[in-house]
């Protein structure tokens, strides 16, 4: 067809709206399930670092800032008493930069477990961190971190890191230590009644020598 | 050219990975193992298809100087249509594949195709040209995945063949040029024979 | 200092061409001649420190002011088509001898992943604009880079005697591999 200025002005306008239209109304189709998609991704990461509970922690959270990254705690309830809480916190540190983990503490301030919820890190070394009882998952659990040297055993510390996954295993090790300081910070300030739910002294010496 | 024939060129004779060598970006971005070859595949494929079909219905409306464009955005929005899918539905291969899904738009077989083939031919033809090609890259895709899968990591399709770790060299950048490399000595070999 | 790990990881670390597979087809293209592939790689340079500017711009001002992330990809595509048009009109005007050694793959710009890439990663990563510029610039150095040590490893490929199958992509794709390795080296350096 030939090419005058006006038919390109009318068809390329034409087109583009007829695509932005198509394209916002997949947008509004998919919104719902898009949204139940993330919900249910974090619903399972809840339900596997926690302990035993029976609220609904996604009506119940505290969002903080670390360092300048974001922390989200969800609170978790078993029969109206504090059963842990589930950070979801992230560092930047990653081999190929963001990772993002759900960390469980039961009431004692001890990990219960980890859940992967994002990361970029290399197939079969770095991303080994998203697997099943790997060993920087090992090193956390049923630990309270304030009894641990948080960094990895090169560095000094107490942490197992992934076989020539040193750069992954400090980010990891570094996103469960901002959600462990979130988690300080934000258990200080309702100090009052943590402490008596709880009993024990939070984060004290003897949780982490309860086992 | 009969249609049977328009679907089986994409396999071998027109293979757009190892014969045609277009689309590079994703077959080596997204092989690293055999289910995301097969998704980035299929997904590729499906924009392909619709796009084709699309193009060669609205062709003749389109003056000739903002051809190119026009196909961009119509190529662009299936693409943002998939992707809102698979993020929807597939959340996980969404993740994995990441950053590949949106460049699809600049995958140049679909382009590629739209020019060649879409702009000249009538609706059905292009779909079953669309087909063909998305069936010969998702089968190489596929194929790539698999071989890299089996050495590097020792599984295909997540099922594990062998013990330990595999040549991780595989999973990694070097190791996919290296196996597409050779896939391709392999696939001229063979199709130097048929001749 | 966290430029220079910006520069640093872009060019090395995370080379666009050899490490995130972005950028392909130029690579494997226009790489038999070293003179070429600088060219290719100083269009390559401009078009996506321009792109990173006006996706910058794009993403903030208009696309997630008024929710309307979901269209990210049309709107990147269709500046880039622009921008890599003007870039074209211009080279032809200022270096028509450029403009002929780059040929085809002037507009094949436009399907470059690589600048639809960096658009994109520069909307995920958060970068701030100077933070943006100075990234698309590294990785264009990067792409640049990977081009022009390939382009010459395959001058000298012209010459060997190998397999008839391995001749051109194949031994193109398997050096690439090596080339790669090399480049893993820099892993860790940042």
């Amino acid at each position: 067809m030939q090419s005058t200025l006006k038919n390109m002005v009318l068809v390329l306008f034409l087109i583009t709206l007829v695509a932005s239209a198509a394209v916002g109304g997949i947008f509004k189709i998919t919104e719902e399930p898009i949204a139940q998609a993330k919900a249910a991704k974090t619903k399972a990461a809840l339900a596997a670092v926690l302990p035993a509970f029976d609220n609904d922690p996604g009506q119940d959270t505290v969002s903080t800032v670390v360092d300048g990254l974001p922390v989200l705690l969800y609170k978790a309830t078993a029969g109206g008493q504090l059963a842990g809480y589930a950070v979801e916190t992230q560092t930047n540190n990653g081999f190929n930069g963001k990772v993002k983990l759900m960390v469980g503490f039961d009431a004692d301030n001890q990990i219960v477990n980890i859940s992967v919820l994002e990361h970029t890190e290399t197939p079969g070394l770095g991303s080994k961190m998203a697997d099943e009882d790997n060993k920087l998952i090992v090193s956390f659990q049923g630990k309270n971190p304030a009894d641990l040297k948080l960094a990895v055993k090169k560095d000094g510390g107490d942490i197992d890191a992934l076989t020539a996954a040193t750069i992954s295993s400090r980010a990891y090790v570094d996103a469960v230590e901002r959600g462990y300081k979130a988690l300080l910070s934000v258990t200080s300030q309702q100090e009052a009644p943590a402490a008596t739910i709880t009993t024990t002294e939070p984060a004290g010496q003897e949780g982490g020598d309860n086992e | 050219m009969n249609k049977l024939q328009l679907i089986t060129k994409g396999l071998i004779k027109e293979n757009p990975t190892f014969a045609l060598v277009l689309g590079m970006c994703p077959t080596l971005g997204t092989t690293t193992s055999a289910a995301n070859g097969l998704g980035m595949g299929a997904a590729t494929m499906f924009v392909l298809i619709l796009s084709n079909i699309v193009i060669s219905l609205v062709k003749n409306v389109i003056p000739d100087k903002v051809r190119i464009p026009a196909f961009i955005v119509i190529i662009a929005s299936f693409v943002t249509v998939v992707q809102l899918c698979m993020e929807a539905f597939v959340p996980d291969l969404y993740a994995t594949l990441g950053v590949f899904i949106p460049l699809i738009v600049v995958n140049c077989i679909i382009l590629g195709r739209a020019e060649a083939f879409a702009s000249k031919n009538n609706a059905f033809d292009s779909a079953l040209d669309g087909l063909g090609i998305g069936l010969g890259f998702t089968c190489s895709l596929t194929v790539l995945g698999a071989v890299r899968e089996l050495l590097g990591s020792g599984s295909i399709f997540g099922a594990r063949l062998y013990e330990g770790d595999g040549m991780l060299i595989f999973v990694l950048a070097p190791g996919a040029f290296i196996a597409l490399g050779y896939l391709m000595v392999v696939f001229n070999k063979l199709t130097a024979k048929s001749k | 200092m966290e430029y220079f790990v910006i520069v640093i990881g872009a060019i090395f670390v995370n080379n666009v061409v050899l490490s995130q597979f972005l950028g392909i087809c130029p690579f494997l293209g226009v790489s038999n001649k070293v003179e070429t592939s600088l060219g290719m790689g100083a269009a390559v340079t401009f078009v996506m420190a321009i792109t990173a500017v006006v996706a910058y711009i794009l993403q903030h001002c208009v696309l997630v002011k008024y929710n309307i992330e979901y269209m990210q990809t049309i709107v990147f595509i269709l500046v880039i088509a622009a921008l890599v048009q003007m870039v074209e009109i211009i080279l032809k005007k200022m270096s028509p001898s450029l403009y002929q050694a780059l040929g085809i793959f002037l507009p094949l710009i436009t399907t470059n992943c690589a600048v639809l890439g960096v658009a994109i990663l520069i909307a995920q990563k958060n970068f701030n604009l100077l933070e943006s510029v100075v990234y698309a610039v590294s990785l264009a150095i990067g792409f640049s880079l990977a081009l022009v040590l390939f382009a010459g490893i395959r001058e000298r490929l012209e010459l060997d005697d190998m397999p008839k199958a391995m001749k051109g992509v194949p031994i193109a794709l398997i050096t690439a591999g090596i080339l790669a390795m090399a480049f893993m080296g820099f892993s860790g350096l940042v």
